[in-house]
């Protein structure tokens, strides 16, 4: 009686696991930043197909590390690797949303857009260097505008995030010596500053903290109606934050010499310096090719259909000609064990 | 465990059942000491292997490093210990006498009909989770901190040598001492009730007698309640000092995550070592980043095993000084 009913419990989970099984589930995990657009596009894209998607958002050095152990179908990261440590891993990368960072600031009388600034003074700050408002660069800068005469509260993130590589990375392509002291990287030794967890952190801080001055990424200023600087891009040009600046400046990049790109400091009159894509990683030899088929079948899926949704949450979507290259990208480069390309249509 | 088996004529079903239901339990209970034991040295293993290429280029000088530095690749511990540490004395600077002001309360001072409504909002500060003390502590008690505090003694202290290094740094309220202050309201539950349960215990009889004798309520306190119950009191600040020492959402929030020690001040934003593994462990890259993460968390279960140990040690010299004295 007992065996028989255990018999029957044994049988229910093995059909409950083969039901799993049958619904060709594809798992990622990385990057917190596209997690939002990711979970959007999985969603949608289980509605129209049945599939579905599990994103873990876990951070993108433990999307890294999962991938390279094989034990997600792909993996995420802000931070584009470089062509050879893709190498040595075997895997490709493609990019999928651009987002951008954007220095936000809370001064009394001080409207969104009011204050400009450079790569220069902007990386003083972040040094120490420049500790008031009214600093001579600053002022020198905003002509007319009441900056006050009161410490700038420096906010930056606690936990290592893309955000923070963006930022570096640009600080170090224009301030040299913040390249030469800090240097760029998802955690690095901040020579100042109190630091907030997560985007929502560090937009807390800023928010309660007088005359301070943070980083966040755009969706987050944008959601909160935090006040925006305006910055001077790499063509003299001061421009806001906003999609058509993003796209200005993923516009300029050599996308098909290689997919690391980092788009900050772009050329172009309308591009904003502080912008970058968020990439998925994925191995070139799949040994579960009907995975990476379902995964890759998953992105063309999104790339085809997703614009409205990234566009919805503030992300900008590829331009047209980028998605073919990626297209492309994985019919050259995604093998199964035979060697044969991996089906994705 | 077989010779034991039920000897022939005794009571029939109890004995027949007993051997094996005792065998069984003696089994089940020595493996769960055991598994405890295992699962300790377990976690010691792997924080040692995870740490070893940390340990391996720095070996103990990662205990007086202060540089921690992601993009060159190197690391030292030493803000995050004495982060953790300083704000744990902290919060045990002001814990321990307001919980045992509230204990003492509770057990001589207070009158019956608020003894329980006021035991109760005490235990309940304990189920309040970490993440709220910390969002409190960051929206609403650091901005008091900073207007009420931080900037009058600053214009007090301006120019004073010591002190005014004490009270420096950019007013916004947040770093160890609020960190600290945040800790104390978070183990003050912990150690008062401790602190309640083992004044109890006193036998009333030795009170009594010591009020008969015209002792005051402090003497009584004093002389009778706290040699009596020594240990206990004891056992209960350990308990906050854990509590204090492992905390980390609430601390991440309010201590400021700067990881440079250059200040005294207590207004300073620094950082611990839980809160250093919460922010960075995620987006650590494989190498010399995680391992002295790990290293650290290796650190922070020596500092806890420190504790403990030096916890026991006093109970063993307070339990000779009882002997001597009698």
């Amino acid at each position: 009686m007992k065996s028989s009913i255990f018999g029957k419990l044994a049988l229910g989970a093995v059909l409950i696991w083969a039901g799993a099984a049958i619904a060709q589930d594809v798992t990622g995990a990385g990057a917190s930043f596209p997690a939002p657009v990711y979970s959007k596009w999985a969603d949608a894209y289980n509605k129209a197909t049945g599939a579905r998607i599990n994103y873990q958002s876990v951070g993108s050095g433990a999307g890294i590390r999962q991938i390279r152990g094989k034990t997600v179908d792909f993996g995420a990261s802000d931070a584009p690797l470089t062509d050879a440590e893709l190498t040595k891993d075997g895997m490709i990368q493609f990019p999928t949303v651009i987002g951008g960072v954007v220095p936000v600031v809370n001064i009394k009388g001080i409207t969104p857009g009011q204050i400009r600034m450079n790569g220069q003074v902007l990386g003083d700050i972040y040094l120490g260097k420049i500790t008031k408002w009214n600093d001579a660069a600053l002022t020198a800068l905003n002509p007319g505008v009441p900056l006050p005469d009161a410490t700038i509260a420096v906010v930056r993130r606690a936990d290592g995030s893309g955000t923070s590589f963006l930022f570096t990375n640009y600080l170090s392509k224009v301030n040299a010596d913040w390249k030469a002291k800090v240097g760029e990287g998802t955690a690095v030794n901040w020579p100042t500053g109190a630091g907030g967890k997560g985007n929502e952190g560090v937009s807390a801080f800023v928010g309660r903290l007088p005359n301070s001055i943070g980083y966040v990424e755009y969706s987050y200023a944008k959601q909160n109606k935090m006040s925006h600087v305006l910055m001077r891009n790499k063509d003299g040009v001061y421009v806001a934050p906003d999609d058509s600046a993003f796209k200005a400046a993923a516009a300029g990049a050599e996308w098909s010499k290689t997919f690391y790109q980092v788009l900050t400091d772009q050329p172009g009159k309308d591009s904003w310096p502080i912008t970058g894509a968020t990439f998925i990683l994925m191995h070139k030899a799949q040994d579960k090719p009907s995975s990476a088929t379902n995964s890759l079948k998953f992105f063309d899926w999104a790339f085809a259909n997703g614009d409205k949704m990234a566009d919805d949450l503030d992300y900008v979507a590829l331009p047209a000609s980028l998605k073919d290259l990626i297209r492309k990208q994985w019919a050259d480069n995604l093998k199964d064990g035979a060697g044969k390309p991996i089906a994705f249509k | 465990m077989s010779k034991e088996s039920a000897p022939h004529g005794g009571p029939p079903p109890m004995a027949q059942r007993t051997p094996w239901a005792d065998g069984l339990f003696s089994v089940l209970a020595h493996g769960a000491a055991w598994l405890t034991l295992a699962l300790l040295a377990g976690i010691i293993v792997s924080l040692v292997i995870g740490a070893f290429p940390a340990i391996e280029k720095y070996g103990l000088s990662f205990l007086w490093r202060s540089e921690w530095d992601p993009v060159n690749d190197e690391y030292g511990g030493l803000v995050m210990i004495y982060g953790t540490l300083m704000t744990s004395f902290i919060a045990l600077l002001i814990a321990v006498p307001v919980s045992f002001g509230i204990a003492l309360f509770l057990t001589e001072l207070s009158p019956g009909w608020l003894k329980r409504p006021l035991g109760i909002a005490i235990e309940l500060l304990a189920a309040v989770p970490s993440i709220v003390y910390g969002m409190w502590g960051l929206l609403v008690f650091s901005p008091i901190l900073s207007t009420y505090v931080q900037q009058p003694l600053q214009s007090v202290f301006a120019g004073v040598p010591l002190l005014g290094s004490l009270v420096s740094g950019p007013p916004v309220g947040i770093g160890l001492l609020s960190a600290g202050i945040i800790l104390a309201i978070m183990v003050i539950p912990f150690i008062a009730s401790v602190m309640r349960d083992v004044f109890e215990v006193t036998p009333p009889m030795l009170k009594e007698s010591a009020y008969a004798l015209g002792s005051t309520t402090w003497e009584v306190v004093s002389k009778i309640v706290l040699p009596y119950t020594k240990s206990g009191v004891v056992g209960g600040i350990m308990l906050g000092l854990g509590r204090a020492l492992g905390e980390t959402m609430a601390v991440t929030f309010v201590i400021g995550n700067f990881n440079q020690l250059n200040s005294l001040s207590l207004f300073e934003a620094a950082n611990s070592i839980t809160s250093a593994l919460a922010n960075e462990f995620a987006e650590a890259g494989e190498g010399l980043h995680s391992a002295s993460l790990i290293y650290l968390g290796l650190v922070l279960f020596f500092i806890t095993f420190v504790v403990l140990s030096l916890s026991k040690l006093l109970l063993m010299q307070l339990k000779k000084g009882e002997g001597s004295r009698t």
